[in-house]
């Protein structure tokens, strides 16, 4: 008691620390013990995805090219632009092509923006195969780590999806017969497609298939550019960031960056 | 423990907690299943809004023997063809993977600008990746005189359906 009425001496860092807002986000004080810095890192929510322990070989940029790291790092620069682009950017058939040539010659910095998403998406393409390549050749695929190298493949295909369905949005005549070539392969999915095996006798149809499904019709048109927009901005981002997550944390409970266990 | 139970004969009869527990997963599986079928449903709309497959083009006498006429090309994607004998219509998708080939009147062909494709002035494919001829759409002359295409219904050579009735209109003269 007799302390807490003495506020003579108080410095100005100290009437933050104790006041009440202070006190409301931060319950206690942080003690500087060699318990809590161990705790600090063990139990920091963004160091618990990196491994308690890590081999001095593992580190080495010559062993792991950091391959996966730069394809994450690039898919976060992808969302950071392709969120800021979507300011802009309105997926119909009125706007788009328009919307994107606003982007480029009068916004500023809109086409530094629309560039740094562009080639980001390349170089995770380019940083994805890297990393299946390194993690091939080291082996690091072999049990335990078996189960993450088929979560790494189905983040390879929803990537190249991403792309694919990014590919649509500017609306130009590359984009629209990239898309069309594209989904017609559709046409010869097995059992879904109304040209593929078994698709006829399953009662697939041009208007009825997987093709359709993902065209919201028969043609290349208004519909099929909004559903590739809700899928390349929302479902499949959404789909990667869960995987990618399983995909970390697998790599530390599975012994760490390759090497030898 | 199983002379307790009354009766004596309680074994092998499903509890109030079993049915019921029952009934309450086949309820959840059932919601869940329903759910993904209205999902699927709603993906495919009733009505699209595209152009319609069939359409007239006009009477015989605007089209020039020896033509290809392009007129159609950009709202339907066909190309009608006179001949002095009669009148084809050609659909404009390639057979390789469905871009629009080009009529190319000084070379006669047609030729798809993706993978370069070519076929002649009939359809019948002869260069580039194109496995088979560009397929053919019933023409017939409507009850007004007029031509009435119908991309619906389509003709494949390979299949020999060029003969079929429709995917020729037989015409001489200028009526």
């Amino acid at each position: 008691m007799p302390d807490l009425q003495k506020p003579a001496k108080q410095s100005l860092a100290d009437r933050i620390a104790t006041s009440a807002v202070w006190r409301s986000i931060f319950r206690h004080g942080y003690a500087d013990t060699p318990r809590n810095r161990v705790l600090q890192v063990s139990a920091n929510v963004w160091l618990h995805l990196h491994p308690s322990k890590v081999r001095r070989h593992g580190i080495r940029y010559r062993h792991t090219w950091c391959a996966g790291g730069l394809t994450f790092l690039l898919y976060l620069v992808t969302v950071v632009t392709g969120v800021i682009l979507m300011f802009y950017y309105r997926p119909t058939q009125e706007f788009a092509y328009f919307d994107i040539k606003y982007l480029d010659f009068d916004i500023p910095f809109g086409i530094l923006m629309r560039n740094m998403h562009r080639w980001a998406a390349h170089g995770m393409i380019i940083f994805i195969w890297l990393h299946m390549f390194r993690v091939f050749m080291t082996g690091s695929y072999k049990p335990p780590r078996e189960f993450n190298w088929v979560v790494g493949v189905n983040l390879l295909v929803l990537t190249m999806l991403m792309s694919f369905t990014g590919y649509l949005l500017p609306w130009d005549q590359l984009a629209i017969w990239a898309v069309t070539v594209g989904t017609n392969m559709a046409r010869a999915t097995p059992l879904l497609g109304h040209e593929g095996p078994f698709g006829p006798e399953l009662g697939m149809s041009p208007r009825y298939d997987v093709r359709a499904l993902l065209l919201g019709g028969s043609i290349v048109g208004p519909p099929a550019l909004m559903r590739f927009y809700v899928l390349h901005c929302i479902f499949i981002p959404i789909v990667v960031s869960i995987l990618m997550i399983l995909h970390f944390w697998r790599v530390r409970k599975d012994g760490g960056i390759s090497g030898p266990l | 423990m199983a002379d307790l139970q009354e009766g004596g004969s309680g074994e092998n009869i499903w509890s109030r907690r079993n049915v019921l527990g029952l009934g309450g997963w086949l309820g959840i599986i059932g919601a869940l299943n329903a759910g993904g079928a209205a999902l699927v449903a709603m993906l495919f709309p009733r009505v699209l809004f595209e152009p319609p497959t069939s359409f007239k083009v006009g009477p015989p006498a605007t089209f020039n023997v020896g033509e290809v006429s392009e007129r159609f090309m950009k709202d339907y994607r066909v190309w009608i063809v006179r001949e002095e004998s009669g009148f084809y219509a050609l659909s404009g998708i390639c057979t390789h993977l469905g871009c629009t080939p080009r009529w190319l009147g000084p070379e006669n062909k047609f030729k798809c600008p993706c993978h370069g494709s070519g076929f002649r002035r009939d359809g019948t494919n002869f260069e580039g990746p194109a496995p088979r001829p560009l397929e053919r759409v019933k023409i017939v002359r409507a009850d007004d005189g007029q031509i009435q295409i119908d991309k619906a219904v389509k003709f494949r050579k390979e299949l020999g359906e060029w003969t079929k009735p429709g995917s020729y209109l037989k015409f001489s003269g200028n009526a």
